[in-house]
C-alpha cells in the first residue's frame, strides 16, 4: 500500500517537472510546478515530515510560486521558440547523469545503511522536535538564514527600482 | 516505512537530472529559474528520505535551510530578470550574450 502511494505520487512528480521543462508558455509551466509541489508536500506527509509539508505548500506554492506568476504576467512574454542549439550537449549531459545515479544505486557495492536501531520508528517529523533541533543545535545558521533573507530583500529593492544606482 | 530509500533516491535523480536538462535546454529565463527550482526540490525529497530512513532530525532542517537559500534566490533572480527585461526588452537569454566588464 505505501509503495503504491509513493508510486502514485512518484508518477505525477515526474511527469509535472518533465511538463515544466516541456510546455512551451510560461504560466502552464508555473501551474505543473505548482502541480509538484503539491505532491512532493503528500511525499513528505507519508514520510512523517508534515512540518515540512505544510512549510512547502505555504512557501513555495503560496509565496514563491505566486511571485513567479506575478513576473510572468508583468512581463507579457510573447512565445518564442523554446529550445536553444545546447539541446544535445545538455540530453547528453542528462544521459551520463542518469546512468550514473542508476549505476551507483543499483550497483551492488553502494548500499543505504541500515537505520540506527531504535530511532527508525521515533517520532521524527512533528513541528516540535524540529523546533527542539532548530533552536538548539542549528541556532546559528538560523540565524545566518535571516541574514541572507536580509541581504536578499535589499538586493532586490537595489535590482528592481529605477534609477537608484544612476542618482548618485 | 516500507519504501526503501533508493526508491526515493531514484525519484529524486530522475527530477534532478530533468530540472538540469531544462536549465540547459530552455532559452526563457524565467524557466530556467523555474528549472532551478526543480533541482532545490530534488536534493530535498532526498534529505527528508534520508531523514526518516535514519531517524535523524537534521535533514528537515537542512531542508528548511534549502527553502531559505531558494526564497532568496527567487527574490534576487526575479529582479534581476526585470531589470534585464527593463534594458533589452525580452528575457531570451540569447540576447544576453555580451556581458559589460
Amino acid at each position: 500500500m505505501a509503495t503504491f502511494v509513493f508510486l502514485y505520487f512518484a508518477a505525477v512528480i515526474v511527469m509535472a517537472a518533465s511538463l515544466v521543462v516541456l510546455v512551451r508558455n510560461p504560466i502552464y509551466s508555473a501551474l505543473s510546478l505548482l502541480v509538484m509541489f503539491f505532491h512532493v508536500a503528500g511525499l513528505y506527509v507519508t514520510l512523517h515530515a508534515e512540518f515540512l509539508a505544510a512549510i512547502q505548500i505555504i512557501v513555495y506554492a503560496g509565496a514563491i510560486l505566486v511571485l513567479y506568476l506575478f513576473v510572468v504576467m508583468l512581463l507579457n512574454v510573447k512565445r518564442e521558440e523554446q529550445f536553444n542549439r545546447q539541446g544535445p550537449v545538455a540530453l547528453f549531459l542528462g544521459v551520463v547523469l542518469l546512468t550514473e545515479a542508476v549505476l551507483l544505486t543499483v550497483s551492488r557495492g553502494f548500499t543505504v545503511g541500515a537505520p540506527e536501531p531504535g530511532r527508525e520508528g521515533a517520532a521524527v517529523g512533528n513541528t516540535e522536535s524540529i523546533g527542539e533541533v532548530l533552536y538548539s543545535t542549528y541556532l546559528f545558521p538560523f540565524e545566518i538564514a535571516s541574514l541572507i533573507l536580509l541581504v536578499a530583500m535589499i538586493g532586490a529593492v537595489i535590482l528592481s527600482k529605477k534609477g537608484i544606482m544612476e542618482s548618485k | 516505512m516500507s519504501v526503501p530509500v533508493e526508491f526515493y533516491m531514484v525519484l529524486s535523480g530522475l527530477v534532478f537530472i530533468i530540472g538540469l536538462v531544462g536549465v540547459l535546454v530552455r532559452k526563457n529565463l524565467i524557466i530556467i529559474l523555474l528549472s532551478i527550482e526543480l533541482m532545490l526540490n530534488a536534493t530535498n525529497i532526498n534529505f527528508v528520505a534520508f531523514s526518516s530512513h535514519f531517524g535523524n532530525l537534521s535533514g528537515q532542517v537542512f531542508v528548511f535551510f534549502a527553502l531559505t537559500v531558494a526564497a532568496a534566490e527567487v527574490a534576487v533572480g526575479l529582479a534581476i530578470i526585470i531589470a534585464l527585461y527593463r534594458h533589452h526588452a525580452s528575457i531570451n537569454v540569447d540576447d544576453f550574450r555580451l556581458l559589460k566588464w
